[in-house]
């Protein structure tokens, strides 16, 4: 599987998910959120920023199933799901991932009859500190 | 920007051939492709003194000009962002031109993309980091980035796979009607269309492009040098590049309205500047590495209110004699997929009156670039 190439404004995201924590790079001066991490508030240009820790709740925005050709490892769980979740508690964050069981589950552990736009989702963590996500009514 | 408006004419347009596998390198392809423009022109290789190509694109300027003994050369330019930049080679050097940087130039795009290797399938380019977000999901593929929005798009506009599949058909129709294409003599139905294999539901194969070894190129003067060259000269009439703020490329996805992609930033500029609106267009030529992005373009550069890209297209609106003729040589998705230059070829054929599914009378054209990238476009008139 292709594992985060992490560049120095992404560091703490995957730190942090290590551990367990979704956190999202906020402005320390203006507050704002903003992702992909940035070295410079968007909205400010102030260059002071914190990493908020956030709910872990979202709904999927959009999602996709795709079907080999793949990168073998892929290719062996497709057709999978890879969704983007609309955090609950910061309209615009939106973060790409996968629908699944559970943690460490396959990519196509959840049945395609089960994924709808809008649905509600929590976010889990795989042993390699990948954000994840499963329905909350499974 | 009356500086630009009709300054400039394309008057010479080349190609090699398009298949799935050409022996020669994309060097001598450029160089075919160029000469062959060139010689539409009737101008000799010795005046050209300007050039411009993709990023993206491995025959530099150094190399071109050595190999076909070009003059010396006072402006050049490469245009990032892949399909996102074809317009903008023709824009560069119109803007030169019009300034006096320079008197002949050519644009060009020469790739083997037909029998090169598929880039997905190099996991080394799969990480760079901006992918850190997307790709170890499995979001791999372009295919898989703009299903993402195709999909919200239906869900948001009840846009159809039949709308997809209307787009899909325009363009194979056309390339049946193009004896360079390579989907010429090969008709799709709407059953080969939806027993189709998935790539990225919702997009399945008839939704993505070719993939094509070829070359084209272009050749770009100003409009009074153009009355003396031995083709009808194509007005440059407006260009534009559009990066919308909070932009990232391909996985549009965190701004305020992912479904309002770069096609929006770039047609404002185009209108604004322009003396046609998108009722003036007759023929358009819009770039098509996917289905999904035509129902976006058509509302980005609004022949349509936001949502209705889909609705669009219903009661053959792209095919001829419709509202809005759709890349008439067979597009990306059925004639070749070069990066979209070939959309600006089949846009001056049109203004000639040469196209092989030729628009009587056609006047004016839309030509534009990929969606979803940070793009360009161009309005182009006779
Ligand atoms: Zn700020």
């Amino acid at each position: 599987m292709l594992t985060p190439v992490v560049d120095d404004d992404g560091a703490p995201f995957w730190e942090y998910a290590a551990r367990g924590e979704l956190r999202i790079q906020a402005c320390a001066d203006c507050g704002e959120l903003r992702f992909p991490p940035r070295p410079c508030c968007p909205h400010c240009r102030s260059f002071a920023t914190e990493w908020r820790r956030v709910a872990g709740r979202g709904r999927v925005w959009s999602y996709v199933r795709p079907h080999p050709p793949l990168l073998p490892d892929y290719a062996e769980q497709a057709p999978y799901h890879v969704v983007l979740v609309e955090l609950t508690d910061a309209p615009r964050i939106r973060l790409v991932g996968n629908l699944v069981s559970g943690p460490d589950a396959r990519l196509d552990s959840v049945p395609a009859e089960r994924i709808r736009i809008g649905a509600r989702v929590q976010v889990v963590f795989t042993s390699t500190g990948l954000p994840q996500w499963v329905l909350e009514r499974p | 920007m009356a500086v630009l408006k009709d300054a400039t004419a394309i008057v010479g347009i080349g190609q090699t051939p398009f298949a799935k596998r050409l022996p020669e390198s994309e060097r001598a392809l450029a160089c075919r492709a160029i000469l062959a423009a060139l010689d539409d022109a009737g101008i000799a290789p010795d005046e050209v003194d300007a050039l411009a190509s993709y990023t993206m694109e491995e025959t530099d300027e150094v190399e071109v000009a050595k190999a076909l003994g070009l003059g010396d050369l006072t402006f050049f330019s490469k245009v990032g962002y892949g399909g996102g930049g074809s317009c903008a080679t023709v824009a560069h050097l119109a803007a030169a031109i019009a300034t006096g940087q320079a008197t002949v130039g050519v644009a060009w795009r020469s790739r083997k993309r037909g029998s090169g290797p598929r880039p997905w399938k190099n996991t080394a380019v799969q990480l760079p980091t901006p992918a850190q977000w997307t790709r170890p999901y499995g979001l791999l593929r372009p295919a898989d980035e703009i299903a993402m929005l195709a999909r919200r798009h239906m869900h948001e506009y009840g846009t159809t796979r039949d709308h997809l599949f209307n787009v899909a058909l325009a363009c194979r129709n056309r390339a049946n009607q193009n004896p360079a294409a390579i989907m010429y003599e090969r008709p799709l139905t709407r059953e080969m269309y939806m027993n189709s294999r998935w790539i990225s539901e919702p997009l399945c194969l008839f939704d993505n492009c070719l993939e094509t070894d070829g070359a084209l190129a272009c050749v770009v003067v100003s409009a009074e040098r153009a009355r003396d060259c031995r083709r009808t000269p194509v007005y440059v009439h407006s260009a534009a590049q559009g990066l919308p703020a909070q932009h990232h490329g391909m996985v549009n996805y965190w701004n305020d309205d992912p479904l309002t992609g770069p096609a929006w930033t770039a047609a404002r500029h185009l209108w604004k500047h322009a003396d046609l609106t998108p009722d003036d267009i007759d023929v358009a030529q819009i770039y098509d590495a996917f289905t999904a992005l035509i129902p976006l373009s058509l509302e980005g550069y609004g022949f349509c209110a936001r949502g209705e890209g889909g609705a669009f297209t219903e009661g053959g609106a792209l095919e001829t004699g419709g509202r809005l003729p759709l890349n008439t040589s067979g597009g990306g998705l059925s004639e070749a997929y070069v990066h979209g230059f070939n959309l600006i070829t089949e846009g001056v054929r049109q203004l000639r009156g040469t196209s092989t599914a030729q628009v009587p009378g056609a006047a004016t054209c839309l030509v534009t670039a990929g969606e979803g990238v940070p793009t360009s476009a161009l309005l182009l008139r006779n």
